[in-house]
């Protein structure tokens, strides 16, 4: 589709923008290529689905990350969050006691409703409070990891019922059509995500309000509103990665969710999102989500890299990627 | 229940309580337990043992005071041993967060003349202690590596490391050692970070990656659990076992149940604390000897000893 648009110099704003979307996926292609030749193996159709399935929760935590950050925020509590809303709801499952479809549905909405409350909670501060982001959520994410360690008494918030937990594992490991209902999950949310992003009035005052918050307040684009809505987002998300994460060990412990955050906002980035704000690439940060497990996944099926060099050798990758990104639309 | 070793050290000081009965009922002694919050498993064990044995030795020592202090960061440590100290101790329990940090605050406190007990990990200058409590890494690893020699005598294994620390470099150096000369061998290793999440993600990689693994071993019960799931997941039959480490309730439970996969365990005990205030509070009480270093052993926990590794009410 570019081609066209290439030899057409009129379009040719147009066509920077587009390369720019797109050099997530040639960042992609080009670690799936080095991939199979470090190891055969990796281009097996299990190793593959099982890698982009562990991308689900940070893929998931990324879209809400995505609106939090193109609207110039940071949500630094996401992982904290994860945790608490993860300890709650098995605590909730554990002590409503049933093993049946209704018990896990109540189960659910306490962690979508909980997430949502924190998310809530980080927006009004940010707004009300008229703090940095960057602070508020440092705040909250010791708060909330420092709730789920004490709900757990520092050990382990484990799923009791045993038939329930049963009913629920599929959740994480069981497939439609072949494909793991992980991965369903995070298309559907990317999916609506993009649509609100791109498609609404609010997605693009959002942007509006990561690109420069004075003139979009002079457009009168409701920037309390817009900026709540974008952690009240941020927590829905972490509240369905919480859903497909929970059935895969069926348990919380303080260690839940650590450095998420981190995760999340690199997927964002790599994903194309400008960090200061005013640009939000839904389907970038899927694949930023997917190439920061891929390179994790690359990393155990090498033979030649020593176990003490793996975060060297992966910190060296995600720079060439973005390196690699950078000079595709900058060659043009 | 308690660990052998502290009953042994209750006892011997309750008997030498009985013997010197009349003296021991004037004598007010207090005992301050500096130690780490609840952060995770392992020190969810050590404050949940050192509260209960808090409540014990106050009840078998007349006129005993233990004060337990909980601290988030080795920072924080250092200002709760300043508390502890204005409330006149005569003896100080500390397991401190990092040598470094804590080794001068400890020393202050040891110049008033305090009975000072180290335990787990130790502070940068040895002669501050007292008496000095630790689990033995090294041992750790070679009864691990020990169970794989007599156990499965052939075939291929796979590693999880740790957080790289000295603790996790004593433990793999010896676990390698002891299989020296034998038919096992350790076909790949890795950090899981003693993270049920990232070990599941190891071991998927793993079963892509080796056609046939014999036996895993997990070097900690947290990590050991998401390895568990990986495999089931998986479907594979070529693995015989897994062995964890550290003796977490539910992994201990498997073991006493008889399960297949997890047929033993290695243990570090976060009872270790309920050692220590144990002969701190004998040093009290008994004319017994009780300065010198008290290393406890890594000891295979198997179906037969399950039961004396198990406590239900522990977080861990």
């Amino acid at each position: 589709m570019t081609e066209t648009v290439l030899r057409s110099s009129a379009e040719k704003r147009r066509f920077t923008i587009d390369m720019r979307a797109l050099s997530p996926f040639i960042a992609l292609v080009a670690l799936i290529i080095a991939g199979a030749l470090i190891n055969p193996d990796f281009l097996t159709a299990s190793n593959l689905l099982n890698v982009v399935t562990r991308s689900a929760f940070i893929a998931i935590i990324a879209v809400g990350a995505t609106f939090v950050i193109a609207g110039g925020g940071l949500d630094l509590s996401v992982g904290s969050m994860a945790a608490l809303t993860a300890g709650v709801m098995i605590l909730t499952l554990n002590n409503l006691g049933g093993g049946d479809v209704g018990t896990l549905a109540l189960g659910m909405l306490a962690a979508i409703a909980l997430s949502a409350a924190c998310g809530l909670a980080n927006g009004l501060i940010v707004t009300f409070g008229r703090i940095e982001p960057f602070i508020v959520t440092l705040g909250t994410m010791g708060i909330y990891r420092s709730l789920v360690i004490w709900l757990a008494a520092g050990g382990t918030i484990t799923m009791r019922n045993f038939e329930l937990r049963e009913l629920y594992r599929p959740v994480y490991f069981d497939s439609i059509l072949g494909v793991p209902i992980p991965i369903i999950a995070f298309l559907v949310v990317a999916a609506i995500g993009a649509l609100i992003l791109y498609r609404t009035s609010f997605g693009r005052h959002v942007v509006a309000l990561g690109s420069n918050e004075d003139v979009a307040r002079y457009s009168g684009v409701p920037i309390w509103r817009v900026r709540t809505l974008t952690y009240i987002i941020q927590g829905i998300c972490v509240g369905i990665a919480v859903l497909v994460y929970v059935p895969r060990l069926g348990s919380a412990t303080p260690t839940t969710g650590l450095l998420w955050e981190l995760q999340a906002i690199t997927a964002v980035v790599i994903g194309g999102t400008a960090l200061k704000g005013g640009i939000g690439r839904i389907w970038g940060t899927v694949v930023g989500a997917v190439i920061l497990e891929l390179v994790a996944n690359i990393m155990v099926l090498s033979n030649f890299v020593s176990e003490f060099l793996v975060g060297a050798v992966q910190g060296a990758i995600i720079i060439i990627a973005m390196l690699v990104q950078r000079s595709v639309h900058r060659g043009r | 229940m308690k660990a052998t070793v502290l009953k042994i050290a209750v006892a011997a000081g309750l008997m030498a309580g009985v013997a010197t009965g009349a003296m021991a009922q004037q004598k007010n002694v207090t005992i301050g337990v500096s130690i780490p919050a609840a952060t995770h498993g392992w020190t969810g064990g050590v404050v949940y043992h050192a509260q209960e044995t808090a409540k014990q030795l106050e009840k078998g020592y007349p006129g005993l005071k233990v004060i337990v202090k909980t601290s988030p960061d080795g920072a924080s440590q250092a200002n709760a041993l300043d508390d502890l100290t204005s409330q006149k101790v005569d003896a100080l329990v500390v397991l401190p967060f990092n040598s470094d940090e804590l080794t001068n605050p400890v020393r202050e406190i040891k110049k008033r003349g305090t009975l000072i007990t180290v335990v787990d990990r130790g502070l940068k200058d040895p002669s501050i202690q007292d008496i000095y409590v630790a689990g033995n890494n090294p041992e750790f690893g070679r009864v691990a590596g020990k169970y794989f020699v007599d156990n499965l005598k052939q075939g291929n294994v796979v590693v999880f490391r740790g957080i790289p620390t000295v603790i996790d470099e004593e433990r793999v150096t010896n676990f390698e050692k002891a299989l020296e000369g034998s038919g096992v061998k350790v076909i790949d290793k890795q950090y899981a970070n003693w993270n049920r999440d990232d070990a599941f993600k190891v071991m998927q990689d793993f079963l892509s990656k080796h056609p046939k693994i014999d036996a895993v071993w997990a070097s900690d019960d947290d990590m050991a659990l998401g390895i568990m799931e990986a495999i089931r997941q998986a479907k594979r039959e070529d693995i015989k076992f897994v062995l964890g480490g550290a003796g977490m309730k539910d992994m201990v439970k498997k073991v006493m149940d008889g399960d297949k996969m997890i047929p033993a365990d290695v243990s570090y005990p976060p009872s270790m604390i309920a050692t220590a205030m144990g002969v701190t509070a004998a040093h009290f009480y008994t004319n017994a000897p009780m300065r010198g270093t008290y290393v406890l052993n890594a000891q295979l926990i198997t179906k037969d000893n399950a039961k004396e590794h198990y406590f239900p009410n522990s977080p861990f």
